[in-house]
């Protein structure tokens, strides 16, 4: 991260510069940061109310529930999860959320099943081989039906708006596949 | 159909979770309560690191890097048969969701939806995520600074969706 995330500022001041653009180097700090402040502020109530719910789901035993149905995929994907740690709740509830296109409450769940996963974690400073496959997983976009892009085509006057769902769950289970084997293998 | 399913996936989970609740005697309230007050300290832990990585996509989308890329990679693009208009998309999608929202829109009104660019496009969109800042987030909120090959598998899987977005379209609706 620390490369990239230096690489990426110092390339982009430089070219801005070349190309007569310095001012938008104030704009990014200015607006961009704001934006960023908003967002985090603006995730307070949502994540409250998912983990307000999440404390009830675990304490009525629903979680324990959840996690034994699903115990046979977590496992292959998440060996090193404890078959009834909170985690996998949160794992799987963010991965509902996501496939059905509650972005918002998919992030709070997620930032939930990091914490739970750090718990696990030895060396708190360093990602685990479970971190890293469920965020892959989780950007290689599990979602069902792409709202956004739909709307988007609605907007443009498509005749088949929807024509694009069937190619878009292929190609979404093709790149997910392709993610969970590139952790696998890049496990060591 | 599907869209009620994603209208109504919501309350269904809250409802089940607060009458699974409610019958095993759970005191909902104070409950809720309790975990919620969680979620401050979660948001505002997330902060300083979304600002951090805001600043650098931000420097990226707005300075002019993203076109010079796309004309450095628009041969190799070519050879892979990905078209090059498509490109701009294909490297804004990881960076930046609202950025390639808007590229996604000049897209889809320059060629139109129903073209091929246009439905190659669209197949990518909604089947790829923000890598950057999904990172950020995820990774900032525990405080995890060696990301380890998380990069690479979720750039593998980018690529397998932007080949794999031409070549089922190709073979959709050709």
């Amino acid at each position: 991260m620390n490369k990239i995330w230096f690489s990426m500022v110092i390339i982009g001041m430089f070219v801005a510069i070349i190309n007569g653009n310095a001012n938008i180097i104030n704009e990014v700090i200015l607006q961009d940061t704001q934006e960023a402040v908003v967002f985090a502020i603006g995730l307070v109530g949502l994540m409250s109310v998912w983990l307000g719910l999440m404390n009830i789901a675990q304490k009525s035993g629903l979680i324990n529930k959840i996690a034994q149905i699903t115990r046979p995929v977590i496992k292959k994907l998440f060996p090193s999860v404890p078959a009834n740690h909170p985690a996998i709740t949160a794992i799987i509830m963010n991965m509902i959320t996501n496939a059905f296109g509650a972005g918002n409450s998919a992030t709070a769940l997620g930032i939930k099943a990091m914490e739970e996963l750090q718990s696990l974690n030895r060396n708190k400073k360093t990602a685990t081989n479970a971190m890293i496959m469920f965020l892959v997983i989780n950007m290689s976009s599990i979602q069902l039906i792409p709202l956004t892009v739909i709307k988007l085509r609605i907007d443009t006057g498509s005749i088949s708006p929807t024509e694009i769902i069937l190619t878009t769950i292929i190609v979404t289970t093709i790149s997910t596949t392709v993610g969970i084997i590139a952790c696998k293998a890049l496990e060591g | 159909m599907m869209d009620t399913i994603s209208i109504l996936i919501i309350p269904i989970m809250i409802s089940i979770i607060l009458i699974y609740g409610y019958f095993k005697k759970i005191n909902l309230y104070d409950t809720f309560v309790e975990g919620a007050s969680e979620g401050f300290k979660t948001s505002i832990n997330i902060m300083p690191y979304l600002i951090t990585i805001f600043i650098a996509i931000g420097m990226m989308r707005k300075s002019g890097v993203m076109e010079l890329i796309n004309t450095i990679m628009e041969k190799p693009m070519l050879y892979l048969g990905i078209p090059p208009e498509i490109l701009p998309l294909a490297l804004m999608r990881p960076i930046s969701g609202s950025g390639s929202l808007g590229i996604l829109k000049d897209i889809l009104t320059n060629y139109g939806p129903d073209s091929f660019i246009g439905r190659v496009a669209s197949t990518m969109m909604g089947s790829s995520e923000t890598i950057f800042y999904t990172m950020a987030v995820y990774y900032g909120a525990i405080g995890v600074k060696n990301t380890r090959h998380t990069i690479l598998a979720a750039l593998l899987s980018h690529l397998a969706a932007i080949i794999a977005s031409v070549w089922l379209c190709n073979v959709f609706f050709n």
